[in-house]
Parts: structure tokens; sequence; C-alpha cells
């Protein structure tokens, strides 16, 4: 059976903003926008499970709370969790008769190492057992609201505090980014998709299908980050575009299993990405031969899942 | 800096770096962490540094699996440490109760920060020292050291390596945000002028060690892992062997020393600094931040006459019992200011025992006290 999905357009986007601007975030903040693209495909019949990080101290302290919808902030751990706790909770009370009948989409929102590194656990576990919401990761690539320090998220050869280009190790990062959507395919979920608030409608139609199917959804979004990635601050969506151009973050989804890319073009040079961010000036050229060498690789395999 | 890394001079920096200097200084050379506000400069330190010296910095996935890496580095050979701070400690308390099971000796710096719960991030509160003491589950000694200044935070993370290793157990750090993010002059002296206590080795033969069979002070020494002697490592109730024996004899026998070695060694583990008991009529009893919080409101009521002291616990946990019983006989009121609903004040009332009234100055951080309100308080215990 075809499930018919909502396409958004530029004539067609609501007004509405579930999140609304003058919150705190930095200027130019990926993530920020991100979010306001997510929610205006999701509307208000939510319910709103945010672990902590940037999103959740930018956007809530009063006056400047952008949240116009039932929004909770859980510990950094525990979005999955607490979202798991939502669902089952909203399907008990409607099932008694409680609360009137009606699909709320329950959101679980979290940065890469609450989604990646603490929160895996719980993530994993929400997934197992099937419960019907949508898991967001809004992937900066760093732990960028306590100041930068690495994650199992962050790009080979990027430096951040706690994994600083320094004199005996000067590469910044030596491991390469998790694969995060990979992970949540894993658990055999019925939609799984990578997004970039480079490509709006991309994303908005992305996050309303996770919504829309039945069970859990997971979409991983690279919310580029001008204070941590160390670029000016009017960048961040051509840098995010180039992430995808380059094939440093490819955007594909993945329903019941089957692979499928959604931007495929000729792949630009790294080199082009790269040297645009302060994170990687101080990459040399074989490290940069390298992080190209990887990315071609892993593009093939995903091609390859893509076509098969 | 030193030829072999190590920093020597005096230097400009805030209570988070001069506690991983001094964990340098101590010869640590492992340091598993997460970030967390307000002890991340611990380990962004820690980060630049250890690989300086021929160390290891991991960031982990989360503060359990920080605490028991820390475990298994120091189980391997190598004096380890991590930080934290309120919602981390917490996560650590199962595998802190691992590390006190196991003795293993480890240091882990807590800038506590307001809770409950998330609570203000990137302010200060006392309200983990109970935590401290009863975080974990079951029955164990704690040793908990609060430094009032960065200084302190470079020489007492020292201090806490040494105990560590002498008492074979883990050791807290319970600072706070106040003196985690100030910064003030630190000395640090040359490597010669550092007492380090290093680790208890195995005296016998390799097939006779005991790994859990105690010497007279009741601390067994410790072999690593790789040098050959035979050992089993476990949660569970043990035997000197180190193998589970799960009857309630053996569980007397471990559990009784695990109390002991900490209770029965007070003397030595306890640091206190006493200004001014004698003949006083109040004594302020305080730590950390708010120890040095108070240093003015006791100027002032030494100037309007009150005959009032100071005890300052430098180390809160082992409690000094004794001490605070023979001061109760002499005077009128502790004054006891933390910034917390009061914690620390409970173990001063019961040690006290009515023989002196006990005036709790509480806070419930975010700040640190008004000296005017220590000086009220010391003005009532003085009448």
């Amino acid at each position: 059976m075809t499930q018919e999905f909502v396409k958004f357009g530029k004539r067609e986007i609501t007004t509405d903003e579930p999140f609304a601007s003058g919150h705190r975030g930095c200027i130019g903040c990926g993530e920020a926008l991100a979010v306001r693209l997510a929610m205006k495909a999701l509307g208000r019949d939510v319910a709103i499970a945010n672990a902590t990080g940037c999103i959740e101290i930018i956007s809530s302290p009063l006056p400047d709370t952008s949240w116009e919808v039932p929004w909770i902030h859980t510990l950094f751990e525990n979005t999955a969790a607490v979202a798991s706790g939502i669902e089952s909770g909203y399907k008990m009370l409607m099932k008694k008769g409680r609360i009137p009948q009606k699909h709320i989409d329950v959101i679980a929102i979290a940065g890469d190492g609450a989604t990646a590194d603490i929160g895996i656990q719980a993530l994993s576990g929400a997934l197992e057992r099937g419960h019907d919401f949508v898991y967001l990761c809004f992937d900066n690539e760093a732990y960028m609201n306590t100041g930068i320090q690495r994650s199992s998220s962050t790009p080979y050869g990027a430096s951040t505090t706690t994994a600083p280009a320094g004199k005996v190790i000067t590469v910044g990062q030596q491991t390469q980014k998790k694969n995060m959507p990979a992970i949540a395919v894993a658990h055999n979920i019925p939609y799984v998709a990578t997004a970039s608030p480079s490509y709006p409608f991309d994303l908005m139609e992305k996050v309303k299908k996770a919504a829309d199917v039945k069970g859990p959804a997971y979409v991983h979004i690279l919310s580029v980050c001008d204070t941590g990635w160390r670029i000016p601050t009017n960048m961040s969506v051509t840098i995010g575009r180039m992430a995808v151009q380059t094939g440093m973050f490819p955007l594909y989804e993945v329903e019941n299993g089957k692979y499928k890319l959604n931007v495929d073009k000729e792949l630009k040079p790294v080199e082009e990405y790269l040297k645009k961010q302060g994170r990687y000036r101080h990459l040399s050229d074989d490290e940069i031969q390298k992080i190209q060498e990887h990315v071609t690789q892993e593009y093939a395999k995903l091609k390859q899942l893509a076509t098969s | 800096m030193s030829r072999d890394g190590q920093l020597v001079g005096e230097f400009f920096m805030n209570g988070d770096v001069a506690s991983a200097e001094g964990a340098i200084c101590a010869g640590c050379r492992f340091f598993a962490g997460y970030p967390i506000t307000p002890a991340t400069e611990v380990a962004e330190r820690m980060a630049e540094r250890l690989p300086e010296v021929g160390g290891t910095f991991i960031q982990m996935e989360d503060e359990i699996a920080s605490m028991a890496a820390i475990l298994g580095g120091s189980w391997g050979g190598v004096k380890s440490m991590t930080s934290t701070s309120g919602p981390g400690f917490s996560l650590m308390m199962e595998n802190l109760g691992l590390g006190a099971m196991t003795e293993t000796p480890c240091v882990v710096v807590n800038i506590q920060r307001a809770g409950p719960s998330t609570g203000l991030p990137t302010l200060t509160q006392q309200g983990d020292m109970m935590q401290a003491r009863w975080g974990s589950h079951g029955l164990y000694g704690t040793i908990a050291i609060a430094p009032s200044s960065p200084q302190e935070m470079f020489e007492l993370t020292i201090t806490a390596f040494n105990l560590s290793e002498k008492y074979r157990t883990p050791v807290l750090i319970m600072s706070d945000e106040s003196v985690g993010h100030m910064s003030e002059k630190v000395v640090i002296p040359p490597m010669e002028q550092i007492e380090i206590f290093p680790r208890r080795k195995p005296t016998v033969p390799v097939d006779e060690y005991l790994p859990f069979k105690a010497d007279a002070d009741l601390v067994p020494p410790m072999g690593n892992a790789g040098e050959g002697y035979r050992f089993h490592v476990t949660g569970l109730t043990h035997d000197e062997r180190g193998y589970p024996d799960m009857t309630a004899e053996a569980q007397d026998k471990l559990v009784r020393r695990l109390l002991d070695k900490i209770e029965l060694n007070k003397d030595d583990i306890i640091i206190l600094e006493e200004d001014g008991i004698d003949g006083a009529e109040v004594v302020v009893c305080s730590y950390g931040i708010s120890a040095r919080v108070a240093l003015l409101a006791v100027k002032a009521a030494r100037e309007e006459g009150i005959k009032v002291g100071i005890l300052r616990l430098v180390t809160v946990w082992p409690f000094p019992d004794q001490k605070i019983k023979e001061i109760a006989k002499k005077i009128r009121a502790f004054v006891v200011p933390e910034l917390n609903a009061g914690q620390v004040v409970l173990e001063v009332e019961r040690c006290a025992g009515g023989a002196a009234e006990t005036i709790l100055v509480p806070h419930m951080g975010g700040a640190v006290h008004d000296p005017d309100v220590i000086l009220e308080a010391i003005r009532k215990g003085s009448k």
C-alpha cells in the first residue's frame, strides 16, 4: 500500500510558527533554522520531549521562549524514553476514553551528543519497542552548548576543545563520525532519513513523512553551527549545502529498509567544504586526501545500497 | 615548564584548570570524562595537557562510562581521574560504589552546581555533600575534600591522589562552581617539593599475593593487571583472594574493613584549619567557598568584640566527630553556613550533641552567602 505524503513548496508553506522567533540562538544558527522548518511541517498537534542541549537552552527560558506547543525538557540521556512514556500514556488515555481520539505526534528532539553518545541506549530501546514517535537528531557535530567538545558525531579531522589539534595529536578528532542513521536502520524501523535546512522542502517533507508513518521514525538533520565550526555567521546555509554536495553529509531516506538518495549529483571535492571552516584549518593536504578517500568510499557504499 | 612537561611557577588560572594541573603533578596519566558545565574546563585542560606528558585523555559517551573507565585505568596501573557536576555525579554513583567495593584508587572532581536535576548549570551550590557520603547504595567509607581556592584545587587534588593510593579508595573533590570558575594566582612548586604517595605495591612473591588481604592499617597492597599477580576483581562480596563469597560472615568481614579503613585512620585523613577557637563563644564551621565567604563575617564580628573562631573542614568526609565534640563543650554556638538547605550542619549538630547550639545559615544556591547574613547568625549565637 502506498501512503500519500505531503509535499511542500514555496507558496504552500504555512505562515504559522509553532517554533517562534526571538530565541537566544547564535546569529546564523543552522539548528534553530532546522527546528523552525521541522515545526512548520509538524504543526501544533504535537508533544515534544527535548533533551538538554543547545536547542533546549536557547529556546526555553522566559521571556524568549519559542515553544508554542507542549514541550518537556528531559535530561541529557533520556529523551527517547520520555517520548516513549508520552506515546504510551496518550495511547492508554485515548483507549480508556479519558481524552478525545486524535492523532498527536510525539516528537523527541536531541542533539548529536544526546543521540549518539549519552542517549543511544534510550533511543535504541524506544526504536526496538516500536513506539509511534519521531526522533529528530539535530547534529551540529559537537557539544556546542558546553563550548565545542567532541562527540562521536564529530567528523574526523575537526578540532574541538577535547580533541584539539595540538602539539602531540595534530589532527584533532581521530575517529570517524558515527553513522547514526545506519544504527537506526538496523532497528528495522519504517522510516529513517537524513536532512539539512539548506534543503528546506526536502527537510519538511521528510519530517512530515516521519510523523505520518506508523511506528518509530528517525530523522538525522545536519545543523551547521557557525560558532563551533568557526565560519562567518552568514554562511550556515551555504556550508550546509556544501556538506551535501561534497558527499560529507548525503541526503537520503530509508523506507522500510529501502534506501533512496535524494540529492545525487557528481560530488564536489571535500577540500572546498573543509577549507571554509576554522575547525579544519590545521589539516594537511595528506589529511584532506584521507578525508576525500573516506567520503568517496562511503558515498559509493550508499549508492550501492540505493541501487540494489 | 620543566622538561617532563610539568608546569612550574606562578600562574593565573581558574580552579578547574588548577585541579587538572594538580592531577598531572600527582602523576595522573589517565583521564576519562564527559562535558558538563561547570566542570568542562577540567576535561578540556586534560585533553590538551595529558598528551604532552605522555598520558591519555578519553572523552567517554557519558558519566557512567567515565567513572567505569577510570576504575579500569587504575587497575591497569595508571593514576586516573574524572571530573563532573551534579547530573553527571548522579550517574557515576553505581560505579563509585564499585570503586569502593573493589578498593580502586582514583579521584573524582565534582564541581557542584545548583540542583536538583539540571538546576542552574552555570551557578554554584554545595548541594551534593550528603550524596558524596551516601550516594551509592550499601555501606562504604568516603573521603571527600572541599577546596576553597584555585590554589587549593591544585594542592588538594594532589592530596586526593595521595589519599586514594594510601587507602585504596575513590577520593572525591567536592568543589563548587564558585571555586571552579574563580581565577586567581596559583603557585606550582617544582616536583621535588611535592610529596607523592606511590601505589602500595605487593611485597610478597607473585604466587603468595592475595589482592584483598589487608596490611595492619586495613588497606591491601595492589598489584596491577599484567604484572603477573593473580587476582579476581568483583563487585560481589569477596574473600581475600577476591573470589565471591556470598555469606553473612564474608560480608561482615569485608564491609566492616571497608568502613574501618577510613574510620580508624581518620586522624591521618582529616585535614582541618582552625583559627581563634581557644576562648571563642562562637565557632563558624564551614567548608569550600562558604568558609571563604564567612571570613568577612568573622572579621566584622571580631571588630564588634564577639569572640569568634573558625573551623574549616578541608576534608568533609570522614567527619571530624571528636573535634566537634571537644569544641562544643567550650563554646555557646556553632554557625554553619553552607550553600544548601542544611547537610553538613546535621553532622555538626549530631556531634555537638546539645552541648552547643547549632545555627544553620542556609542558601539555596545560585550565588554565595551575603556575609551580613552570616554575621547576623554569629551575633545570634553569641547571645
